[in-house]
């Protein structure tokens, strides 16, 4: 079992949890979140006062998903969140020791 | 005021009046009061009735939207509270004795008397001192609200550090030994401003420049906010702000037309040149912001409104339509340097009180000694460009006294107030906001991110 964290702009989240739907991927974890990669921030002008904003704002998705369908997801999410123009944002896939669906009490892929 | 009026009617009605009186002896006599005193005009009554309202408009939501979007969002109710707080404080101050000490009888030009402590004698007839066909009561209203507005507008220089207390012993302090004085001084029959031959129509020095060169005292004692210079501190809601600029924009009318105490040309004057004014300098702040920043902000515009409404404050009874577009236009431009001058400083004036109000407000006084005119106004007087060098003097000599007797002034009150109850919040109370802190309530319960 992998996890799928995905970085993407937050506009382009809809696109991507239908995209997701539409191959069968089911249950998604989305969080608004701050932060910078090759992207520069912008600048804001208050009464003269510059104001560098570097930390923009992103939405990261976290997905857990089979090994078999991780190929399957990742390009999923690549090609739905692109735009083309920088800060599109990131892909990290990582391994996952265990689930528990806590209402059953199954393990594993069960879980999933 | 009764009693004066009887003495000049002649024997014929007194005779009248002397059967009136027996008549209605032992039942209210203000039917008979009214009727008496016909030199109440309903058209200036109601006039200014609606322009009293529309002054304490300006203090809330007036002001306290325009400081509450500037600050960052864990103190937009501490900085609210303050302008409301003026509002209830200082109208008790103002009925018990503050109008008193501004309008009561002169003692030397220095301060008004005890006459009308408690509102003793400031009934429904008029006070034909100040103001002959309006009740006493409704010029005392009205000049109230001057004095709510006044020390809120210093709040924005402390800002998101002074605590609630503080504010509160400051307020009542700087109210009774500085405003109400500035008040006698320029308004007060025998003020020795007006006898220098100042003009300050609307309260230019006053309002503007006795709070602006306060908020300095103020800023300079308190001390910079904490990661000031380091953090970034953005405004947290500028359609606040905004929404504040116009309703100020909108009360202005109240506060300048309405200083002719009547519905008369004057006052019409009053309206437009206030309106022109502010018109131009918002033009005026975003010409130069844009020139010089690239981007015109909607922030500029609301400060350039703003700035504009405080230049022309001294002069909208005083001077042409015309006058007001160059007072405004410069007055933009002038407040747009003046919000800078901090920066040489080293001073945190959080809201920009000093860059708006002092350096517009004595914009405001120089540019009535340059544009007066007596065709205007022949109560008042020519300034340089229609052959009047003097006033222009008299109206500097009026700001020099104004920026000496505020400053020292408000800088004594100040430490005075920090031995009493301390300036300051605690450095953790300003890091959690003045929201939580001084009165344990957040502005925005629902956000997600609480910072």
């Amino acid at each position: 079992m992998k996890k799928v964290e995905a970085i993407i702009k937050p506009f382009k989240l809809d696109e991507v949890k239908e995209s997701l739907s539409s191959i069968g991927a089911q249950g998604l974890t989305v969080t608004e979140v701050k932060g910078f990669g090759r992207q520069k921030g912008h600048t804001e002008l208050y009464r003269g006062a510059e104001y560098v904003v570097d930390f923009l704002p992103k939405v990261k998705l976290e997905i857990i998903v089979s090994d078999e369908s991780v190929a399957k997801v990742v390009e999923t999410i690549e090609k739905a969140a692109r735009t083309g123009r920088i800060g599109d944002g990131k892909i990290f896939v990582l391994p996952v020791e265990e689930v528990v669906r806590i209402r059953t009490g199954e393990r594993g892929s069960e879980a999933l | 005021m009764e009693r004066r009026a009887r003495r000049k009617r002649g024997p014929a009605s007194a005779g009248l009046a002397l059967i009136a009186t027996t008549l209605l002896a032992g039942l209210s006599t203000s039917a008979f009061a009214a009727e008496e005193v016909a030199k109440i005009d309903t058209g200036d009554t109601a006039w200014m009735l609606v322009s009293t309202a529309l002054v304490l408009l300006m203090t809330a939501p007036g002001l306290a939207l325009f400081y509450g979007g500037l600050v960052r969002s864990q103190n937009v109710l501490g900085v609210i509270m303050q302008s409301f707080t003026c509002m209830a404080v200082l109208t008790l101050q103002w009925i018990l004795f503050g109008y008193s000490l501004a309008f009561g009888e002169s003692h030397g030009g220095w301060i008004g008397g005890l006459d009308f402590l408690g509102l003793a004698g400031v009934g429904q007839d008029p006070n034909p001192a100040y103001a002959a066909t309006i009740p006493h009561l409704v010029f005392m209203a009205y000049q109230g609200m001057f004095a709510i507005i006044t020390p809120a507008l210093i709040t924005g220089a402390f800002a998101e550090r002074m605590t609630f207390k503080a504010f509160l012993v400051f307020t009542l302090l700087w109210s009774t030994f500085i405003y109400d004085p500035m008040a006698h001084w320029v308004w007060g029959v025998g003020g020795w401003m007006r006898e220098l031959g100042a003009l300050d129509f609307a309260g230019g020095t006053v309002v503007h420049i006795s709070s602006g060169i306060s908020a300095l005292a103020a800023a300079m004692l308190i001390g910079k906010r904490l990661g000031h210079g380091h953090e970034q501190m953005p405004p947290h809601n500028l359609p606040f702000t905004v929404v504040g600029a116009a309703l100020l924009w909108f009360g202005w009318f109240g506060f300048n037309a309405g200083s002719a105490l009547a519905a008369n040309g004057l006052a019409a004057n009053a309206f437009v040149t206030t309106h022109v004014a502010a018109a131009a300098a918002t033009c005026g702040w975003m010409a130069i912001e844009w020139l010089q920043r690239g981007k015109p902000t909607v922030l500029g515009a609301a400060s350039g409104a703003v700035a504009g409404l405080v230049a022309i404050t001294p002069g909208a009874g005083f001077v042409t339509p015309l006058a007001a577009v160059a007072i405004g236009v410069l007055g933009g431009i002038i407040c747009y340097y003046g919000i800078r001058l901090k920066e040489s400083f080293g001073v945190d004036d959080a809201l920009d009180v000093v860059g708006v109000h002092c350096v517009g407000g004595i914009w405001g006084a120089i540019a009535t000694g340059i544009f007066a005119s007596k065709a205007v106004n022949s109560a008042g007087a020519d300034g340089l460009l229609h052959g009047g060098p003097g006033l222009l003097l008299t109206q500097v000599a009026a700001v020099l006294a104004t920026l000496v007797y505020c400053f020292a002034g408000a800088w004594l009150l100040l430490k005075v107030t920090d031995a009493l109850v301390g300036l300051r919040a605690e450095e953790e109370e300003e890091y959690a906001g003045l929201d939580l802190s001084q009165h344990s309530e957040r502005a925005y319960v629902l956000g997600s991110v609480a910072d």
